[in-house]
């Protein structure tokens, strides 16, 4: 109702002779419009968002959250988004993956996305870093979070406030059935030289529309059925170092950056699956150069 | 007879009377920058509430039966503006609106030609656009104009454009044309033969950086025709009226292959979106108005594009 409000307050300053008529016309306007919900603010209390709480409670059941996990993760998000479709965020991990201690699980969620919770990363002490890289869409102004779970049991959060606005609504736009078509294509890469027991780049990169479900089709008038990458498993060595169980909150042709701890001659392999059960895969053989002792785990 | 409520209903009357001519009388600034072509040069800014919203480019087309809209505004109330400043040419009908794409600021005031009952132009693929952000659209344009917006909403075309296609408008024919994405999905241009005016739409962006919500590369195969089409006036849709075209299309067309040949000079080193953001064409800074705003969405754009080319 605070935009109501604020109609009124600019309607008080617009000249007498219109006052009358553009009263009744922007009543009627406010009245008739489903817009009018407030946005969400930089200087709004995180702790205070009620889909926040509510998956907080579902999902951690009053477990305690350290609010100020910097020494375990970092979120990086653009302040303001300069494509709310292709909004490039990074979870950091502060410190090497050992068996001795390591982040198991990331959490994704972005409180104003239709879906808030965009999904899950996995990794083990064989990702050698738990760091992730991704694109999402952001649909309003949102409190972006990244919740770590230790090996140990324990939780940490980072949150960043994201300014961008329409990225679930806008559609890729070019042919769906053509993006339908074409969905599945694989790349997967390591980057650059891989040295032995020092965590390596990856990159895996999916073609597919990962369709919200938000976007009308304006001759049926029907919205078309959301349509998404759910689930990626990478292996190395036939051994799990990234899984993501995710939704349309990740960018079309989602791109994933992550590590894995490559030893020797080893296979990095794929494999994707859909919300129509399609599945592909994709898979790289990885030659790493012997380690030397200095070999710092950090990048 | 209660007359002091029969005297509050004649003030009431006068008072949207008193409104209605004021409104009549605010009629938005245009140049005929050609025989029979008229012009508005927008605000070279994002739309806030202070401009209304008036920062594209709009303008009519007179022919001898009927006059051809080329864009309409912003909100409802610009598009009110626009027609005013029609009625103070001539007193033909409005049989055309054309929208150069589905941007909400040059569809917003379509609204204030509904009565004139036009056909309403545009690309084939522009009701589509619009219908699926339209949501998003109002809810950004409530939220950034506020009350300046009050009474707009979207009207989608009543008629076509796959291709080309003619208008006549009395004694001109309006050739429209589609193109390949490019700016947007549903870009078109109106090219007026008989003045040799082209009104390009968003394809042309003069001193305001422009902005990639389509595909940098079939921008690039965009320009390329659009300089053979040799237009004696061009009005672009940002940026002054009637510029030596050559010059704005060649200064658009090095920003557009230079961000292009750069994003994919990044993606063949590894780098990610951020680093490319951060490094590509911060050189244009000084050369573009609104770089801040729309540069580093282009690089994403761009980038996202191109990745999956080779």
């Amino acid at each position: 109702m605070g935009a109501v409000v604020q109609d009124w307050r600019d309607i008080m300053k617009t000249t007498w002779s219109g006052v009358r008529a553009m009263t009744v016309a922007s009543l009627a306007a406010a009245a008739l419009s489903p817009y009018a919900a407030q946005a969400a603010q930089p200087d709004d209390d995180p702790d205070k968002v009620a889909r926040w709480i509510d998956f907080r409670e579902g999902t951690f059941k009053g477990r305690t959250i350290d609010t100020h996990g910097d020494a375990v993760i970092k979120l990086d998000a653009p302040a303001r988004a300069a494509d709310a479709a292709v909004v490039p965020i990074a979870i950091n991990a502060q410190f090497p993956q050992s068996p001795a201690r390591y982040i198991k699980k990331l959490y994704l969620f972005i409180d104003e996305n239709p879906e808030p919770y965009a999904g899950s990363f996995e990794f083990t002490p064989e990702s050698g870093l738990a760091t992730i890289e991704t694109r999402v869409r952001v649909e309003d102004y949102t409190f972006m979070r990244a919740i770590a779970e230790t090996n140990d049991g324990k939780l940490y959060s980072a949150v960043r406030f994201v300014k961008a606005s329409g990225g679930c609504s806008a559609p890729a736009d070019k042919d769906e059935d053509a993006a339908e078509r074409t969905a599945g294509q694989v790349r997967l890469q390591a980057e650059g030289q891989a040295v032995a027991g020092k965590p390596e780049l990856a990159q895996l990169m999916v073609r597919h529309p990962n369709r919200t479900g938000m976007a009308m089709n304006q001759v049926t008038r029907n919205y078309a059925s959301a349509y998404f990458i759910r689930k990626v498993s990478v292996t190395y060595a036939n051994k799990p170092v990234m899984t993501a169980n995710v939704n349309f909150s990740i960018s079309e042709n989602p791109n994933f950056r992550f590590y894995f701890v490559p030893s020797g001659s080893g296979e990095l392999k794929a494999f994707i699956e859909d919300t129509k059960n399609k599945h592909w895969d994709g898979a790289v053989a990885v030659k790493a150069q012997p380690g030397s002792a200095q070999t710092s785990a950090m990048k | 007879m209660n007359v002091a409520s029969a005297c509050r209903r004649i003030t009431f009357l006068v008072l949207i009377a008193c409104a209605t001519i004021a409104r009549a009388q605010t009629a938005l600034q245009v140049t005929q920058i050609a025989p029979g072509n008229y012009a508005h040069r927008g605000h070279d800014d994002v739309a806030t509430h202070e401009n209304g919203g008036d920062i594209a480019n709009v303008g009519f087309i007179v022919g001898t039966r009927c006059v051809a809209v080329i864009d309409t505004g912003g909100t409802l109330a610009e598009g009110r503006a626009l027609r005013a400043a029609i009625r103070a040419v001539t007193p033909l009908p409005v049989c055309y609106v054309i929208n150069t794409h589905m941007h909400p600021d040059h569809i917003f005031g379509n609204a204030a030609f509904k009565d004139d009952h036009p056909q309403f132009v545009g690309s084939v693929t522009l009701a589509q656009a619009e219908a699926s952000r339209a949501d998003n659209y109002m809810r950004a344009l409530n939220r950034e104009l506020g009350s300046a917006a009050a009474g707009s909403e979207i009207v989608a075309p009543t008629k076509t454009i796959d291709g080309t296609g003619t208008l006549d408008i009395g004694g001109r024919t309006l050739t429209l044309r589609t193109w390949k994405t490019a700016h947007t999905n549903n870009d078109l241009t109106v090219y007026d033969e008989k003045s040799g005016t082209l009104w390009t739409g968003d394809l042309l962006f003069v001193h305001c950086i422009p902005v990639i919500d389509g595909s940098v590369i079939g921008w690039l195969d965009d320009i390329a025709r659009i300089r053979q089409m040799n237009p004696r006036h061009v009005v672009p849709g940002h940026g002054p009226l009637d510029p030596p075209w050559t010059q704005s299309l060649d200064a658009e067309e090095r920003y557009l292959a230079d961000l292009a040949r750069d994003v994919r000079a990044a993606i063949r080193k590894g780098e990610t979106i951020g680093q490319a953001v951060d490094s590509i064409g911060l050189g244009e800074k000084d050369k573009w108005l609104l770089f801040d705003m729309y540069h580093r969405r282009n690089v994403t754009a761009a980038y996202a594009e191109l990745e999956w080319e080779q």
